[in-house]
């Protein structure tokens, strides 16, 4: 699948859900859903994941949507039975699987193409685990699958994408968390 | 008698680090959780009660940089934590420190055990390498940083949690001798 055919799908079913993005998701996202109650995890590679817990835990009547990648999750795979323990029932946790470090030179992921992520969540304990590869069922199961109670994981298997112009001075920016952050303290 | 007694406080103060003062600052700083990796500094001490204060939310963390991005979603969200680890957990968290903490410039506050520290020298002048580096690598990292290893220490605790969030700059509490349980 294309991520950002996938991205668009996905689109269509947010609204006032927190959504916390990784590295090339990040600025993917940026691009094709901007808005105030996005969060970019751009300062540690691996960290989307813990990010979004700690949001949902802090605002359990908001769901929140991690958007990571497979090479982010597989620096911090322990996120995932932390995650599963508390068990946030607001907590959605894609991961874009390409096979690649798509930020760091498009080398492969240890693993790539045997290990199975959404296998790995479910042995962690995540409530409901997903893997899409095909565009046209993922969009007729977003929606469903989106309002399953969390923690909830989405394997989506893409292409390593063409380049993007990436602006990390931007997404990495004060002005970028302080208008996410008031618009969470609105919300 | 009153002067025996001052005296015995104040050499009380001075020997005893209590974990019920530790908890009693951290919750009066408005903290309501404590995300952690265990750490046989503070096991019975702190983590333990801990674990069954109704008025706090216990998060257990597979290893410690996760907890640096908690505390940052719970600070997006107004809500006061404490990372609860190790001294060797704090090595092992420098470039989430890094790049939450310090870079992003976030309240995130940790309190870490120095595991075997020496209780005849600075921990600076440790003659362990995990607990002599701790001080120097948070002053290069900018992370203001208190020893507690006394009751006397304990007062330090509040205002530098507030003032931690006041000024959205990270911190780091360092537990310089076990702290009893009761």
């Amino acid at each position: 699948m294309d991520r950002d055919r996938c991205f668009e799908a996905l689109a269509r079913h947010v609204d006032c859900e927190i959504v916390v993005s990784a590295y090339q998701g990040a600025f993917a996202w940026l691009r094709i859903h901007p808005r105030e109650l996005n969060c970019y995890s751009v300062g540690a590679m691996g960290l989307a994941s813990s990010l979004g817990f700690g949001l949902a835990l802090g605002r359990p009547d908001k769901r929140v949507i991690v958007l990571d990648g497979d090479g982010s999750l597989l620096m911090n795979l322990g996120s995932l039975v932390s995650i599963a323990a508390a068990a946030p029932r607001n907590f959605v946790h894609f991961v874009c699987e390409n096979g690649v470090y798509e930020s760091n030179g498009k080398h492969p992921i240890p693993g790539r193409g045997t290990v199975d992520f959404a296998g790995l969540a479910r042995a962690a304990g995540y409530r409901h685990c997903h893997a899409f590869s095909d565009l046209a069922e993922f969009e007729a199961e977003i929606g469903s699958v989106l309002r399953g109670e969390g923690p909830v994981f989405v394997d989506l298997k893409i292409e390593s994408g063409a380049t993007q112009s990436v602006d990390y001075e931007y997404i990495y920016s004060r002005r970028l968390r302080d208008t996410f952050r008031e618009a969470l303290r609105r919300s | 008698m009153a002067d025996s007694a001052t005296s015995q406080t104040s050499s009380d103060q001075h020997d005893r680090l209590r974990g019920s003062a530790i908890i009693a600052a951290v919750k009066a700083s408005g903290v309501g959780f404590v995300v952690s990796v265990p750490d046989i500094t503070t096991s019975e001490g702190l983590l333990r009660p801990l674990a069954s204060d109704p008025a706090l939310t216990l998060v257990r963390i597979c290893k410690e940089d996760e907890g640096v991005a908690i505390c940052l979603g719970l600070a997006y969200c107004g809500k006061r934590a404490l990372l609860l680890i190790q001294n060797t957990g704090f090595l092992d968290s420098i470039n989430a420190l890094r790049g939450i903490a310090v870079e992003y410039g976030e309240p995130i506050c940790l309190m870490v055990g120095l595991l075997g520290r020496d209780r005849d020298r600075l921990p600076s002048q440790s003659r362990r390498l995990g607990i002599r580096i701790v001080e120097p690598i948070l002053d290069a990292m900018g992370i203001d940083h208190h020893l507690i290893e006394s009751d006397a220490d304990v007062a330090l605790i509040q205002p530098a949690i507030e003032a931690a969030y006041a000024r959205s700059r990270p911190l780091a509490l360092l537990i310089g001798q076990i702290p009893e349980a009761a």
